[in-house]
């Protein structure tokens, strides 16, 4: 069945397949370092009391998850250069590239998902730890920070590792700005040497042994922490 | 030290303290008991704002709690408190849990801190578990590290919010043993507590409240000789029948 196939290919090509693939991994890091980091600051606005950080906060995390992320890149790669035309009235102002409006579409995409795992986070670090931390003399900041957050991202690293699995397979939607990541490289070959069977199985077998290996971490993470509780 | 006039808090439309009316003095150690849901728990976190209270006043020294512009971190850095469920922060070992306070609100250096929670883990006999987390302790030696915690700010008043009633029976006299010690060295103490038999030994005066009213204000010797409200007389003989 499999007279024909030349995996030969994959070997030659893999300098450029590498390429793709540190650009998949440095998008998902940089896209979830970003997104906990906004997700942390949106659920913290959302919990808050004042109606005017948490209704803003929570509308926008409604929004963003009720539009396909494939809609948020094309419109942060279309609709960006002519908001920067409108607002600076300069005609040829163009937009921020490629790669950075699809790295600020992922990362304002995933802190919404993000934002309601770190709010569930927070609201599992029980109502008293708050109260013993305040009536110490600590500030919101210094409980937040010291107190609440290590407690809750404790409970949360499974949660958001599995997530951030996601946002790595997610990665291969860049395809539609044109940038070329593992999935694109693969693709570009596969339909250069005509050798598509051969470069989409190992794409699939690269992206599950990836996946596959962080769930399998995120189980260990799981089980040890239940211990340690 | 502390003193309470008038305060009244809702709960929406339910009314959970009534015109309530009290001081503790300085030195002196008043015990607050009263059935469950009598507000007695709201009462006590009113005293460093954990709980907010729409009318009436309280100061503790001269700063008055309620008033808008209180630096309320300050004043609860002054005003130590023990909770019923201990509240340690299980992410920090024991040390880290006493220290923490010190050095982010005190200022303290890391070095200054540990010598003093080292001393304090001492004075309530766990300077052996300063390594642990809060987890490996049992109820009782991590109810200890809690008093230690809030002692480590030198507080001017001790607030407990039921400190035994989470407690295994067999550990709850190592609780009180901190705690009398503590009030025989003078320290002013709000104490919300069921145990009757501390009260009679440690307390000067026995707050008894119902239904969100202080019902009885009374000296120990009064209170349980005498107590002359039905309700407070009603309470006592059920709970002291064992």
């Amino acid at each position: 069945m499999f007279t024909g196939f030349d995996f030969e290919v994959i070997w030659t090509s893999l300098p450029y397949l590498w390429q793709g693939m540190q650009f998949s991994l440095g998008l998902t890091l940089l896209a979830m370092l970003g997104g906990i980091f906004i997700g942390t600051l949106l659920a913290l606005m959302r919990l808050s009391s004042f109606k005017m950080l948490s209704y803003p906060a929570g509308a926008y995390v409604n929004l963003v998850r009720s539009i396909p992320l494939i809609l948020v890149i094309f419109w942060f790669y279309f609709l960006i250069p002519i908001a920067l035309k409108k607002l600076t009235g300069n005609p040829y102002a163009s937009g921020i590239g490629p790669f950075y409006s699809a790295l600020i579409a992922f990362t304002m995409f995933e802190a919404a998902y993000y934002c309601e795992i770190i709010r569930a986070g927070i609201q599992s670090v029980p109502r008293g730890q708050v109260s013993a931390a305040y009536a110490l003399g600590l500030t919101y900041r210094q409980a937040t920070t010291l107190v609440i957050l290590p407690q809750a991202f404790r409970n949360m690293i499974p949660i958001l590792l599995t997530t951030s699995i996601i946002l790595f397979q997610d990665t291969s939607l860049v395809y539609v700005v044109g940038l070329t990541d593992f999935m694109g490289a693969a693709g570009k070959i596969a339909r250069r040497d005509g050798r598509l069977v051969e470069l989409y199985l190992f794409a699939a077998l690269i992206y599950f042994i990836i996946c596959f290996s962080g769930s399998y971490l995120v189980k260990r993470l799981q089980a040890r922490y239940n211990v340690g509780r | 030290m502390i003193e309470i006039k008038n305060v009244s808090k809702w709960y929406g439309s339910f009314q959970v303290l009534k015109n309530c009316t009290t001081r503790v003095d300085e030195g002196q150690v008043v015990v607050v008991c009263g059935p469950s849901g009598s507000g007695k728990s709201t009462l006590i976190k009113c005293v460093n704002a954990l709980e907010p209270f729409q009318q009436g006043e309280i100061t503790v020294g001269d700063i008055s709690v309620g008033a808008p512009g209180t630096d309320l971190p300050n004043l609860r850095s002054h005003i130590g408190m023990v909770f019923q469920n201990f509240e340690l922060f299980p992410h920090m070992k024991v040390i880290d849990n006493i220290n923490l306070a010190q050095i982010k609100v005190l200022k303290a250096s890391t070095e200054v801190a540990t010598e003093k929670s080292m001393a304090l883990l001492k004075r309530v006999g766990l300077e052996a578990q300063a390594q642990k987390h809060p987890g490996q302790l049992s109820g009782g030696q991590q109810q200890r590290v809690a008093i230690a915690r809030a002692l480590a700010m030198d507080p001017l008043a001790m607030l407990f919010d039921e400190p035994t009633s989470a407690l295994d029976p067999e550990m709850i006299n190592e609780v009180l043993d901190v705690m009398t010690e503590l009030a025989k060295e003078g320290m002013t103490m709000m104490v919300v507590t069921h145990e009757m038999g501390f009260a009679r030994r440690i307390a000067h005066r026995v707050i008894f409240m119902d239904q969100g009213e202080i019902v009885e204000d009374a000296k120990k010797e009064d209170f349980f000789g005498t107590p002359r409200s039905e309700r407070a007389q009603h309470f006592l003989s059920k709970i002291l029948q064992h």
